[in-house]
């Protein structure tokens, strides 16, 4: 398992391609390799994006990161995951998050990196806060199910 | 006892501050502390908490030592 914050961009392609080599081997027994990039968008609820700011918990990120990817191992049986998530200061195209898994088979690759990530946004302590030409705005969570997951 | 009280987003911008040590009474949740902290400013948005890096509920007691944070339901991804 991997977990990384990072403060300045990073190139996700390059980090999957090393973690696979480095860290699992190039295992002959992976079958799939799943992965879910989140970007930058230029827009949010119909307003345009011209930058985000990304704050985090430090330690608590990383912690209830390693429990999400260790869950995510135990229940689907993957071989490995990983996590990079980016901080501070992005622009729109601009990588935030990749979640990568690999394992024998597709369906448990894809239901890793979706669960990862599902639970990623409903627990890891990050915040964005968007900025336009109308200055900066904290972005409110989408529903509140979001807050009940945290919560439990 | 003594406590170390950190705020992020949009709670640290209404605090007016990230991390703050305080004194407070033995058996204090951490419900209790916040409506304490925000008494002056009826905050009225969702508040998630934790100690020590852990989720807990507002009805947590606090003990000697412990960090806890106050902070707005979680953006990333």
């Amino acid at each position: 398992m991997k977990i990384k914050i990072l403060n300045e961009k990073f190139d996700p392609w390059q980090e999957i391609v090393e973690f696979k080599r480095n860290e699992l081997q190039n295992n002959p027994s992976i079958g799939a390799s799943s992965v879910f990039l989140g970007t930058v968008r230029d827009f949010n609820d119909e307003e345009k994006v011209e930058s985000l700011f990304l704050e985090h918990y430090p330690d608590m990120t990383e912690k209830y990161l390693s429990k999400i990817v260790d869950e995510a191992i135990k229940k689907h049986k993957i071989f490995d995951g990983l996590v990079i998530h980016r901080v501070g200061e992005l622009k729109p195209t601009d990588p935030i998050v990749v979640v990568a898994t690999w394992s024998e088979h597709r369906e448990s690759a894809f239901d890793a990196t979706r669960d990862i990530m599902e639970s990623l946004k409903s627990e890891a302590p990050f915040w964005k806060k968007e900025g336009n030409q109308k200055g900066f705005r904290w972005v409110q969570v989408a529903n509140e199910a979001a807050v009940d997951n945290a919560e439990t | 006892m003594n406590i170390c009280v950190r705020y992020f987003a949009s709670i640290k911008d209404d605090m007016g501050t990230g991390i703050a040590n305080i004194q407070v009474d033995d058996d204090i949740t951490v419900g209790n502390l916040f409506e304490k902290l925000t008494a002056n400013m009826s905050y009225d948005g969702t508040v998630l908490m934790a100690v020590n890096h852990v989720y807990v509920d507002s009805s947590y007691k606090l003990r000697d030592g412990d960090e806890v944070a106050y902070f707005p339901p979680v953006t990333g991804g």
